[in-house]
């Protein structure tokens, strides 16, 4: 499964870097809701390191793969895998998924279904986290206090589970005091270091923006999903953003998956593109590959009807889909 | 475009300097006429309904005018219109706004003044019963009873607030846990001979674990359907006690709890009592007293209790989950586990109270748990402000101070002639003063939430930005 993942991509070649050592792997993934497909047999992978970006019209899918990846939907079929440290382990892969397990780790390795697993535990074991294109922030609570929740769950380890907390033991205002200080530099990289104890509500717009990827950050992802996080600023803010999305690339180390329709953002950071219409991938490689692409220019521009049937690739996937959507189970292992 | 914006308060500030002599005389005969207006419908509507009266004759009916009556009530409307009009209608600062902005400014100042507030009332708290002993001697037994009664539900105000006002789980049948407790000490002691200190923690682990209970099924509802089934869970435990009869007594109750000891001494007359073993002469006010600081401290135990949960990941997770709980499960928190503990740790101090309650009345029965209760307790919640400690102290001194005081109105009889029984509307001003408070503060007494966290400078956030979670 995981060769034939490899095979299909059309651009890219061996060299790319979602190729040898994806830290996500979609495979074949199909989202049904009732009779409508809204992803179907959709296979792309995320690099590790890279900023992938995940483009399309409005209504192409993107958010409910967002949603399949981070466990707020149960995708109707398919497998998705991230994976903590180097290569495709595709023993380990192959082995969790005809375990049943939902994921395995060994130290700084780590195999883990998305699909087989609730939101929490993404965001928790497999290190996903994720903002929303409608901000949700927790507007009554600081900006402080936002970042502090995200640390939830270090810092109930630290607090004995309450008990200790309660009764006030050293260890847990020493860890506290550790969360403080990595929310402050959070918030520093955000410059929303003089806002730390306004409410979230009270922030403009922008600043919102900045200080729900802050927020997701402090939870230590290792891959960081973004839906639309320049939707709404202003070309200074959105220069701004990439500088930010760069920085948590190159100094954190994290990578970074995001859906966008401002093309100056993905065009001028993503390593990597994925391209969706109608739930298919028509396009997929990096960003120069993507912007001499028939399809995406069809896609995008919209074409004449005889033309629009004359691109062979389209018709295919989606008819692949189709196909899928009835023979059922092929995609799991 | 910048030119505009300078010019437009100077444009307007001109005839705001001119208007005073000119427009108020134009407002006084808008005002008169209005009035005049409104005074001589009063007339033609009242002619019939209040200058006509018809009484009940031999003959029939008989009309009397009422001319006097009729008069009076078009002064009445001549005058409040013609008031309404220069002072709230037309005036420039109308009369409302000041009295609100009044209003709303003494809830702003609140907070500032809550921590003396609070240490005031701690203070006094503490010697509180001593106060009601020398002060009133006659009437101390009735006063440190009433304060006991508004300390339970102090204490279950801020038992319920951890699951309302915190976790933003709107709970309209806390009293189940309220009940759970009162019962698990009577029949603890009833079957196993346990005494109070024994029942107490015990009481509260059963509550904590039926809150498990009734948090398991609820967690996936939201909003009404949330506060309909936590309805459902507390009338169930009451039919349930209502009628197991060979196990709980039923409507007949439980009799004969034991009272609390003092470490061992029971405060009884015999040469073994608290007062003769401390050389004091046998009153019965001991034993209230004794009750009152246990209520005290009790109540106060849930108050530090809930103030350390706030500041620790568990209570921030709570609040978190009233703001957003889809953003809580991306940030990896079980909201699952979260709701539990609220529920468990909000239904453990309900069933203190409910332990303390049996021991207080040393008799319980199904009628104590009603959904009546419960509703009180909301009230004093949400009157107090959501998540508000001090809140909920104000909120519960008034309400239940309050019901119990409108059983002292004989005053109105003099009013209102001899027929008045001012006891039987005593629910109604309750009600009424509620009206008044939720359109004065709709949100509470001490609406302001204090950050749990605070990195520079603390400040206050508005009642507005915070959410009020599920059902509300």
């Amino acid at each position: 499964m995981v060769a034939a993942a490899g095979k299909e991509a059309p651009t890219g070649g061996a060299s790319a870097r979602w190729e040898s050592d994806p830290i996500l792997s979609v495979e074949h993934l199909t989202m049904r809701f009732g009779g409508l497909v809204a992803v179907g047999d959709l296979s792309f992978n995320a690099g590790r390191g890279d900023i992938t970006a995940l483009i399309g019209p409005n209504g192409a899918g993107k958010t409910t793969v967002f949603n399949c990846v981070t466990g707020f939907y149960k995708p109707t079929e398919g497998r998705i895998v991230m994976r903590h440290g180097p290569g495709r382990q595709a023993e380990t892969v192959e082995e969790v998924t005809n375990s049943g397990l939902r994921w395995k780790k060994e130290g700084d390795k780590g195999i883990f279904l998305l699909e087989r697993m609730p939101d929490h535990e993404i965001a928790h074991r497999a290190k996903v986290a994720r903002t929303f294109q409608n901000i949700r922030l927790f507007g009554g609570m600081t900006a402080l206090e936002n970042l502090l929740v995200a640390q939830h769950n270090p810092l109930v380890v630290a607090s004995g589970f309450t008990v200790g907390g309660i009764f006030g033991l050293p260890s847990y205002r020493k860890a506290e005091q550790a969360a403080i200080e990595k929310a402050v530099y959070w918030l520093e990289r955000t410059r929303l270091i003089d806002r730390a104890d306004d409410p979230a509500a009270d922030l403009p717009y922008g600043a919102q923006r900045r200080l729900e990827i802050a927020r997701a950050m402090c939870t230590d992802p290792q891959l960081l999903c973004l839906d639309e996080p320049a939707a709404g600023l202003n070309p200074r803010e959105s220069a701004e953003l990439n500088e930010l999305l760069k920085f948590i690339r190159d100094e954190h180390g994290t990578s970074v998956l995001l859906i966008e329709h401002d093309m100056g953002v993905v065009m001028e950071i993503s390593d990597h593109i994925v391209v969706l219409d109608y739930g298919v991938k028509i396009s997929d490689g990096d960003a120069e590959t993507v912007r001499n692409d028939p399809n995406v220019i069809a896609a995008y521009l919209g074409v004449e009807e005889e033309e629009e049937i004359d691109i062979p690739e389209v018709l295919e996937d989606v008819s692949a889909a189709a196909g899928k959507a009835g023979t059922g189970k092929g995609g799991k292992a | 475009m910048a030119s505009t914006r300078t010019d437009a308060p100077a444009s307007d500030g001109k005839p705001a300097a001119e208007m005073p002599a000119q427009a108020a005389q134009g407002r006084l005969a808008a005002s008169l006429k209005d009035a005049a207006v409104a005074a001589f419908l009063a007339g033609v509507l009242g002619f019939f309904f209040i200058g006509l009266r018809t009484d009940i004759e031999p003959g029939g009916l008989e009309i009397t005018m009422r001319w006097t009556a009729w008069v009076v009530s078009i002064l009445i409307v001549f005058g409040g219109r013609l008031a309404l009009n220069l002072f709230v209608f037309r005036a420039q600062r109308p009369a409302t706004g000041i009295v609100g902005a009044g209003l709303s400014g003494m809830g702003e100042a609140l907070p500032g003044l809550g921590k003396w507030l609070m240490r005031g009332l701690f203070v006094f708290a503490l010697v509180l019963p001593f106060f009601f002993m020398a002060a009133f001697p006659g009437k101390d037994r009735q006063f440190i009873d009433l304060a006991i009664l508004i300390l339970t539900y102090v204490m279950l105000g801020w038992g319920l607030n951890i699951v309302v006002g915190l976790a933003g789980l709107l709970d309209l049948g806390y009293v189940a846990f309220y009940a759970v407790g009162a019962y698990s000490f009577a029949l603890l002691s009833q079957y196993f001979g346990f005494g109070f200190w024994m029942a107490l923690p015990l009481a509260g682990i059963l509550a904590a674990f039926w809150g498990i209970i009734l948090g398991f099924p609820v967690l996936r509802l939201r909003g009404d359907y949330l506060a309909i089934v936590t309805l459902a869970f507390g009338e169930i435990i009451r039919v349930v006690l209502l009628n197991w009869y060979e196990f709980t007594g039923g409507p007949d109750g439980i009799s004969g709890i034991p009272r609390p000891t003092f470490f061992g001494l029971e405060f009884s007359r015999g040469d073994d009592g608290f007062a003769a073993f401390f050389g004091l002469d046998y009153s019965p006010i001991h034993r209230f007293v004794y009750l009152y600081y246990i209520i005290l401290a009790l109540a106060l135990i849930t108050n530090v209790v809930t103030i350390r949960l706030r500041k620790l990941p568990i209570g921030r997770a709570w609040e978190a989950l009233r703001e957003d709980e889809i953003a809580c499960r991306s940030l990896g928190i079980n909201t699952r586990n979260t709701k539990l503990t609220a529920f468990s740790i909000g239904a453990m101090f309900g069933g203190f109270a409910g332990s303390f309650f049996a021991t207080r009345q040393g008799f319980i029965s199904p009628e104590s748990f009603t959904f009546l209760e419960s509703a009180i307790i909301l009230a004093i919640v949400v009157l107090g402000g959501l998540g508000s400690q001090i809140g909920v102290v104000i909120a519960a001194i008034v309400t239940i101070g309050g019901i119990e005081m409108l059983r002292n109105l004989g005053f109105l009889t003099q009013i209102f002639g001899p027929g008045f029984d001012p006891v039987q509307y005593r629910m109604l001003i309750f009600g009424l003063a509620m009206v008044f408070i939720m359109v004065w503060k709709p949100r509470g007494l001490v609406s302001t939430r204090e950050p749990s966290a605070v990195l520079k400078e603390k400040k206050r956030i508005g009642a507005d930005m915070v959410a009020q979670g599920e059902g509300h």
